[in-house]
């Protein structure tokens, strides 16, 4: 009989400490309440001959100490469980991004170098890794108990969630968000192993091409080359140099070229179009799977640092 | 002293109650009416528990386990729960405490029983020709898009019963404003009243919400398009706001008055007043107001930004005082009174118990980053069981019990009630605090099939189930045996205050011989020497 | 004047109208709330598209919209006039009032009628051959468009029914005290379709013309 998960992650402790104070608390508070509710029940059973009468009781100290001192504790642990959920939502710098596409009912992952594998995720330990998750269809969650984390994974946007784990080893991936039938067959394993069994993984197992020259090919076969691309280019913008940098709007207003806005572009292009240009730009929604999208993301991605010559980026 | 007899004898026909403006019978008729959803509830429940005894999926399939799942939840919630203490017992003692002859509105009362009948019919057939598997929440876009069960008859049931909760709060509303006796002010209000009034405020506030929402998500399943559809740039987020700023609240419905069941009977057996009066009252109010702005926290997980959720966090940090007020109020009324244990107070005592068992776990799901793991786990599912059976079906039975000798004018077997107190608090937490556990592993909900290290809680869990079920079926057997051959029940049995005791057991057609005048506090025992 | 018919669960007709009152606000209340879903789907995505919005907000007929809005203003103001006349128990002059307000309300039908005859012809339906195609957004100003206007149509249509039952009571003379009541909470449920659509009107018709 196991009365603690495992604890394999560096979010983990201190997402437990967090539990185990409240579980603190909770008993000082039962004991409050009911060591002197038991000892009322006893000595002032109606059979019992006590004395009754009613002493003066300072009733409203009473009621402002047991509204104000719950308060004072709760704030505590209020401003604790927030700033540790922050470090949960907010992966550090040098994370390495692993994508992850949620579907009815099973999850497919896409690593930087090509690797992509169905309901398990291989990840090295000791270093922290940040999940892109997106949804084919209906909202999906992916949680890893052993890590303490968990988001859910919303059709047309995208959500990411991050880790490092601690302990070599394989843990469950559950599905936590209701989605349709199979929900509960829709779990994986994680798989978290040594840095350098990792990367042995990595190459024993990869497809020859990585997911960014995979972009490179969806690029020309769905005809995006024929605008963003050549010499000749006036009528779209070329995206080399473009990731991550400050994109000015037709409206005045200034987007950042990130994953969500890109995203948006490939599946809305009229909703933001960039300043300059008219909007041209066909609507890809529905043409493309979300790992295509980030196939196409991580090839744009991978022209962040190109320059271009006599263009402008 | 009264010629016309008791309401019971006024008419044995079928009309006589299936037209009946008498809000004590129209009381009746919603216990009748939610006992069967009860049953058909508890039945999906057992379906479901006897599924995870083992971790295989191997006695459903899963499709047939999420249409459990959710015609639990539904029934439960809403055709339950929701009209379990407003519906049957405060229909049938909020005009006695008033002092009224009945509700404002006795026609638009039995018109609220009539929807709520034509809305549980409508769920009965959705389940009856095929179920429906969205779970009782119905996220986009699951409901909209992906499920091919029968979303929109469901859907169509909610909402018309919703217009019943709808009405049902009105009419309690408008007749504690405007029906009280003469000398029963607001502060000498039963703390019943208050709770009710509290109550009533979010059905009035909170229901048109959920049936707005409902609406938008059928017209988006009929239509194929709509706004929470993300290849138009829809948000299915948003419907979750939406649904939880009714649903949220509407859990407040699911607790709130049980509070004001405990308020009665903790003075009268204990007999004293309520320690803190003022403050058990206003506690009701500001769980109500609060409760109306802490829906986010359903949602932490959901790519809500993060600095909403910390908002969320604070506020439902904060709804948990005054209901944490409200338990050291009752301990505080123990003090010195005259205590004795018949069934009522039993019940009472395990609903303390369970009933901060559960809020302190709502705590653990407020910290943000403790939800992080929790949200979707069985952890939640222990902890709104701990406050929803815990909390509103204990003080339900304890009400039911309490004034039993009231509505049929005959005492149910005392022993034999307080055995079956015994046995709910047992079998309760046997059922639901391996749960706890569960959760904490990390075993998700809505799963019929299970990684196999899970085993053990389950098979306890559903153990615990089987001692649970006793402790419905005793009652519902000896009360029904009692209403032909209980002992005759005095006026005041159990020597309360409060109107409804100031009249013949089962009272008049029209309540009282004279419109009784109040003339002192509430809860005014004679005071306690030795 | 003969007294109205005293409900046996009030002591006196000032408690039973007080009542009354009181529960037709708290309905309009949960009125309030219910189209609150509505209105706060719409601020927020308008907030987040403010492109697809801005084009789709200038295709409204602002034409009929408007007139729309003058009829329904003008018939608040018959129907205060008409609530008026019934406590003063001058029934002829209530039940022209109250019919003036029912025209004026059959009129904001058919305008609307008419609106909605031309936005289908506009392609303005969300769907497959909607108009504004690359604008996905406008799709979902559309669909909030056809929402929020066909509730209100829902309720106006109701409150014509509620008028027509008062004006054939004050017509067959059973003018009764509380026949006046009746009158006022009628007028109550009009206020509240016309303050409805003092939202609808410039949400729908104006904020997005002058981007």
């Amino acid at each position: 009989m196991k009365f603690f998960p495992e604890s394999a992650s560096t979010i983990a402790p201190q997402s437990d400490a967090i539990f185990f104070a409240l579980i603190a608390l909770s008993a000082v508070v039962l004991l409050i309440i009911f060591g002197p509710m038991l000892y009322f029940l006893v000595k002032y059973r109606r059979t019992n001959r006590v004395n009754r009468k009613m002493p003066k009781l300072p009733t409203m100290a009473m009621e402002v100490t047991w509204t104000v001192i719950p308060m004072i504790l709760m704030m505590g642990l209020y401003a604790w469980a927030s700033e540790v959920y922050f470090k949960e939502e907010r992966p550090p710098l040098h994370a390495m991004e692993i994508d992850v596409v949620g579907k009815q009912w099973m999850w497919k992952v896409e690593h930087g170098e090509g690797n992509a594998e169905i309901n398990e995720l291989h990840v090295p330990v000791g270093q922290a890794v940040k999940l892109t998750l997106a949804s084919q269809d209906v909202i999906h969650s992916f949680f890893i108990p052993a890590f303490r984390i968990k988001q859910d994974v919303v059709p047309g946007r995208y959500t990411s969630e991050w880790f490092e784990a601690t302990k070599p080893g394989i843990y469950h991936i559950f599905c936590s968000q209701y989605c349709g039938t199979s929900h509960a067959q829709m779990v994986g394993e994680v798989v978290a192993m040594e840095p350098a069994a990792y990367q042995r993984w990595l190459t024993e197992k990869s497809p020859g091409s990585t997911q960014a020259e995979r972009g490179a090919r969806l690029f020309r076969e769905l005809g995006c080359s024929g605008c963003h691309m050549g010499s000749t280019v006036v009528r779209a913008p070329r995206l080399e140099g473009v990731y991550g940098k400050p994109v000015p709007l037709q409206n005045g207003e200034v987007a950042v070229a990130d994953d969500a806005y890109l995203r948006d572009c490939i599946l809305m292009p009229a909703a933001r179009v960039p300043g300059g240009y008219a909007p041209l730009m066909p609507s890809f929604q529905g043409r493309v799977t979300e790992d295509e999208l980030f196939a196409l993301l991580a090839y744009i991605k991978s022209l962040a640092n190109v320059k271009v010559e006599g263009g402008q980026p | 002293m009264n010629d016309e007899g008791n309401y019971l004898e006024a008419g044995h026909d079928l009309k006589s109650w299936l037209l009946t403006t008498d809000h004590k019978r129209i009381g009746l008729l919603y216990l009748g009416s939610i006992l069967i959803f009860f049953v058909l509830a508890a039945f999906a429940a057992a379906m479901m528990r006897l599924e995870l005894l083992t971790p295989q999926g191997d006695l459903l399939l899963s499709a047939d386990y999420n249409k459990m799942f959710t015609m639990h939840g539904v029934l439960m919630v809403w055709f339950f729960l929701i009209p379990s203490i407003p519906s049957v017992l405060g229909n049938f003692i909020v005009p006695l405490m008033l002092g009224a002859k009945d509700l404002a509105f006795p026609k638009l009362n039995l018109l609220s029983w009539y929807l709520f009948i034509i809305g549980g019919i409508l769920a009965l057939y959705a389940i009856v020709v095929g179920g429906v598997d969205t779970g009782w929440t119905f996220y986009t876009p699951y409901s909209t898009t992906y499920s091919n069960t029968h979303v929109l008859t469901m859907a169509a049931g909610i909402f018309i019963a919703g217009f019943s909760s709808i009405l049902t709060g009105l009419n309690f509303i408008v007749s504690i404003h405007k029906l009280r006796a003469p000398g029963l002010t607001w502060f000498r209000l039963p703390l019943f009243l208050w709770s009710i009034y509290s109550t009533s405020l979010i059905l009035v506030l909170a229901t048109p919400v959920l049936a707005m929402t409902l609406t938008l998500m059928a017209i988006e399943r009929v239509w194929g398009i709509g706004i929470f559809n993300p290849a138009l740039g829809g948000d299915p987020v948003l419907f979750q706001h939406l649904f939880w700023f009714y649903s949220h609240p509407a859990v407040y419905i699911m607790i709130l008055p049980g509070m004001g069941v405990t308020s009665e009977i903790i003075t009268c057996f204990s007999r004293k007043a309520i320690f803190g009066y003022a403050f058990v009252a206003f506690s009701s109010v500001a769980i109500a107001v609060l409760g109306f702005l802490v829906w986010g926290h359903h949602m932490f997980v959901s790519s809500m930004s993060a600095y909403a959720g910390t908002v969320f966090s604070l506020l439902s940090f904060l709804v948990a005082v005054p209901s944490a007020i409200k338990v050291f109020n009752w301990t505080a009324t123990l003090y010195r009174g005259s205590i004795s244990f018949e069934t009522p107070m039993l019940y009472i005592i395990g609903f303390m118990a369970l009933f901060s068992v559960g809020g302190l776990t709502g705590i653990f799901l407020a910290s943000l980053a403790v939800d992080v793991h929790l949200h979707d786990t069985y952890f939640v599912i222990a902890h709104f069981h701990y406050i929803m059976v815990g909390g509103m079906v204990t003080t339900f039975m304890a009400g039911l019990h309490f004034w039993w000798p009231k509505i049929t004018g005959r005492m149910y077997p005392e022993k034999l009630g307080q055995l079956a107190a015994v046995i709910l608090f047992v079998g309760f937490n046997l059922t639901f605090f391996p749960q706890y556990i569960l959760g904490y592993l990390g075993m998700p909900r809505r799963y019929h099939a299970y990684p196999p290290e899970f085993q053990v809680y389950n098979v306890l869990s559903t153990a615990g189930a089987s001692i649970l079920a006793i402790g419905y079926l005793l009652p519902a057997v000896y009360l029904f045996w009692s209403w032909r051959h209980g002992k005759v029940a005095t006026p005041n049995p159990w020597g309360a205050t409060g109107l409804e005791w100031k009249t013949t057991s089962p009272p008049p057609k029209h309540n009282f011989a004279e419109t009784p005048v109040v003339s002192e506090p509430a809860y005014h025992y004679p005071p306690l020497t030795d | 004047m003969s007294e109205g018919i005293l409900k046996e669960q009030f002591d006196s007709l000032e408690q039973q109208h007080d009542a009354s009152r009181l529960g037709l606000w708290l309905f309009l209340a949960t009125e309030f709330l219910f189209f609150g879903g509505l209105f706060m789907g719409f601020a927020v995505y308008h907030l987040v598209y403010p492109l697809g919005f801005a084009a789709a907000g200038k295709l409204t007929n602002l034409w009929c919209g408007s007139i729309n809005a003058a009829l329904l203003l003008t018939s608040g103001l018959t129907m205060a006039l008409g609530v008026n006349a019934a406590q003063r128990s001058r029934a002829p002059a209530a039940s022209r009032w109250v019919a003036l307000t029912m025209l004026l309300g059959a009129a904001f039908l058919a305008v609307k009628g008419v609106e909605y005859a031309d936005d289908i012809h506009k392609h303005l339906v969300p769907g497959a051959h909607f108009a504004l195609a690359n604008q996905p957004p406008a799709q979902i100003y559309f669909w909030l468009y056809w929402t929020m206007t066909g509730l209100h149509a829902v309720h106006l249509l109701i409150g014509l029914g509620l008028l027509a039952a008062v004006w054939l009571k004050v017509r067959r003379g059973r003018w009764i005290g509380a026949e006046g009541a009746a009158t006022e909470l009628t007028g109550l449920y009009w206020g509240f379709v016309d303050v409805i659509w003092i939202f609808l009107y410039p949400l729908l018709y104006l904020i997005d013309r002058h981007t």
